[in-house]
């Protein structure tokens, strides 16, 4: 299968946990989940019926958009012209308190992803899901599957119990950055934190509006901890972030730095630089203004090429038509979006046979 | 003293900014010590302020979470000579700000007591009194140019309201402010009483970022560093305009003008592509809402230009301020906090005669009705 259009960013379905997730628990909560009736973990951020978890064509009969491994096959490669897929599941694991319960969730997450889906397809390629609840474990989950080549990155949520720049993470990218899985941070919370200063929000449509300064707040920690000088093979991608506000935010980003670096010592070079080089994004939702114009002006602004990776964001209704590639992009930034940049961000997507 | 203050300007600093006499959405002065308010605060308060203080949520008395870059985050050629704190001395504040920079109007953003941040309302309520009376006794009857705004925290509703009808009757404040971080966001329902009030009174509703509201910085939890919480401002403005706009503030209120002050400009055109990029997805959850976000932002809402953004190329500065649009902009300065925009060099992009004007003076002249 050559490699023309690699989807950085799509989601299939956990349909339960006592049904989907059952076989691949182990027998402690195997045990647990049947007596205590423990499910209905879908992430309060994407409810299933809300229009923005599942485009309408990509609905099936009956469960979750995304739950049914043939019609995802049918939208993410038929339709879209993937030719490849990077699996991202949004499930409740990491936003549970226990970390035995979460780590053992992940775990049950990711043996089912390889067994039902990475098997079932080889065009497919996953992350790995890990309890960030608990550190320690989620080195152990990443050692775990790190042999297998088709985990591809590590995901978190965006909003989760600490901010991920915080050195209690660093084992954790240790290990990342020594099996050249770039960290993958998804939208969607834990709900340890109203989603911005202001507080909770009455809409779920202001939720998602405020998904995207959440994504700021984890770059600034990630950037102002020094992450990126203690790892410097670590790479960042964030998923389904919106876009168009990097810009302004690296700008602010750089003035801010100027002014107080005499805080971060260890900080040497502007926050700009170190995004460009070390982060990437999705490319779906862009929420780009309106002209071909300003669109190519924004995508000037953030001054790099090597950015953007192609996604669909498969099921999440983020466009309509059979063309995931947002409009009034620059053809040079097309070209590299689909392959060579996530080739590059995730080196361990080793497609050629 | 600064060096470059204090000296003449030469002819090629001595643009159209300084010809044209400017009006400066936010400078903040401050009291001398607690006793300055002694006059306006009842007895009582005065006990408390003695014997509990503020109550804050946050870990320290003296000091904020975060240490900052400078001493109470001020300019360090801010302290005036005869003694006090930065913004406490209206001679020195004159001869270093209000007459070198040649400021027409300049309205007064009170700080001082974390006065929107106290768990105490009545307590809140007490000193934003004071300091509303101080403002006019200390500032604006000894300096016309300087104005000053109601403060009226939003979280006890009666006293709010109270509060802006007390100070309403003088005709003498130009803007009501609330806090930028309260217990909810500031869209939700129970705040709405004060956007009614400030609709039939003609008053701006003037938002100034800053203080500790009920919840974390970020949605991702507290930050480690200054320089993390200082970029958060930018993130509360954001939040609070989706808030406004999506819960229908605009919408139900008409002929409110909203001025967010010191979140600076640069995150509001993103945030306007994104609010219309998932309005369409999200219609059916807001059906209160009848236009596209932006056609609200841009008809509504005013930013002041501080912090401003200094991207390398001076061409996305220009691009910025078209997407924004220049009716949208209020300068600002920030006197005498660190991070001061000086208006002869603050814009890093050439402007035209009629923008300058525009920025610099006649959209806060409209706005504040001068």
């Amino acid at each position: 299968m050559a490699v023309t259009r690699i989807d950085c960013d799509i989601h299939p379905a956990v349909g339960g946990t006592r049904t989907t997730l059952l076989p691949y628990l182990d027998d402690h909560w195997k045990e647990q989940v049947v007596s205590r009736a423990i499910d209905g973990l879908d992430l309060t951020s994407y409810p299933p019926n809300m229009p923005l978890s599942g485009r309408p064509d990509w609905r099936p009969a009956s469960g979750k958009p995304g739950s049914d491994l043939s019609m995802v096959q049918r939208g993410a490669f038929d339709q879209l012209g993937a030719s490849h897929a990077i699996c991202n599941v949004l499930y409740g694991a990491q936003a549970v308190f226990d970390p035995y319960m979460a780590a053992g969730f992940c775990k049950a997450i990711n043996d089912w992803i390889a067994a039902e889906w990475l098997a079932q397809d080889s065009r497919l390629r996953a992350s790995i899901v890990v309890p960030m609840q608990a550190p320690d474990l989620a080195v152990e989950e990443i050692e775990r599957r790190a042999a297998d080549q088709r985990f591809v990155s590590v995901l978190v949520l965006a909003q989760g119990e600490t901010l991920l720049g915080r050195r209690h993470f660093w084992p954790v990218y240790a290990a990342a950055e020594k099996h050249r899985l770039p960290l993958a941070i998804h939208a969607g919370s834990a709900y340890r934190f109203a989603p911005s200063s202001v507080g909770w929000p009455s809409y779920r449509y202001e939720y998602y509006f405020v998904e995207a300064q959440a994504f700021q707040a984890q770059l600034l920690s990630l950037v102002y901890e020094g992450v990126f000088g203690k790892f410097p093979n670590l790479k960042v991608v964030l998923m389904e972030s919106g876009v168009s506000w990097l810009p302004a935010f690296m700008w602010r980003a750089n003035k801010t730095w100027r002014g107080v670096r005499v805080e971060v010592p260890w900080v040497e070079r502007e926050p700009a630089s170190i995004i460009r080089d070390h982060v990437r994004v999705t490319m779906q939702p862009f929420d780009a203004p309106a002209d071909a114009t300003s669109v190519a002006d924004v995508i000037d602004q953030i001054g790099s090429e090597k950015m953007f990776l192609f996604a669909s964001d498969y099921p999440h209704w983020q466009f309509d038509g059979d063309d995931a590639i947002p409009p009034n992009l620059p053809e040079s930034i097309v070209a590299r979006m689909c392959v060579d940049n996530p080739l590059e961000t995730f080196p361990r997507l080793q497609l050629v046979n | 003293m600064s060096d470059v203050l204090d000296r003449p300007l030469t002819e090629q600093e001595a643009t159209a900014a300084t010809r044209l006499r400017i009006i400066d959405c936010d400078i903040h002065p401050s009291i001398h010590s607690h006793s300055d308010l002694d006059e306006f605060l009842p007895k009582r308060w005065q006990e408390h302020l003695k014997t509990y203080g503020g109550h804050l949520r946050t870990p320290y008395i003296g000091t904020t979470p975060y240490p900052r870059s400078s001493p109470l985050i001020c300019r360090r050629d801010a302290w005036p000579p005869t003694g006090g704190v930065p913004g406490s001395d209206l001679a020195f504040m004159r001869t270093q700000h209000l007459d070198p920079l040649d400021v027409e109007f300049g309205i007064l953003q009170v700080l001082d007591l974390f006065i929107f941040s106290q768990q105490n309302l009545e307590f809140g309520a007490a000193i934003q009194r004071a300091i509303n009376d101080w403002q006019l006794a200390f500032w604006a009857h000894r300096d016309p140019r300087l104005k000053a705004s109601i403060l009226a925290g939003q979280d006890d509703m009666q006293l709010a309201i109270a509060e802006i009808e007390r100070c309403a009757r003088t005709g003498e404040y130009i803007q009501i402010n609330v806090a930028p971080r309260a217990n909810e966001p500031l869209g939700r329902r129970r705040y709405w009483p004060i956007y009614e009030r400030a609709q039939e009174l003609g008053l701006p509703l003037g938002i100034h970022v800053g203080g500790y509201g009920g919840h974390a910085p970020t949605g991702g939890g507290w930050p480690s560093y200054y320089a993390e919480e200082h970029q958060s401002n930018a993130h509360t403005m954001a939040a609070q305009l989706a808030s406004l706009v999506i819960e229908g503030v605009p919408e139900r209120f008409p002929d409110l003008k909203i001025v967010f002050i010191e979140g600076g400009f640069g995150w509001i055109a993103s945030a306007m592509w994104r609010m219309d990029q998932h309005f369409e997805r999200f219609r059916s959850e807001v059906p209160h809402l009848k236009r596209r976000p932006s056609e609200y932002v841009k008809e509504q809402f005013w930013f002041t230009t501080q912090p401003i953004d200094e991207p390398d190329e001076a061409r996305h500065l220009r691009q910025l301020i078209e997407w924004v649009g220049v009716e949208r902009l209020l300068f600002s300065s920030d006197y005498p906090h660190w991070d001061f925009d000086d208006p002869r060099f603050a814009f890093k992009t050439p402007l035209s005669d009629a923008e300058r004007k525009k920025i610099f003076n006649t959209n806060a002249r409209a706005v504040y009705r001068f």
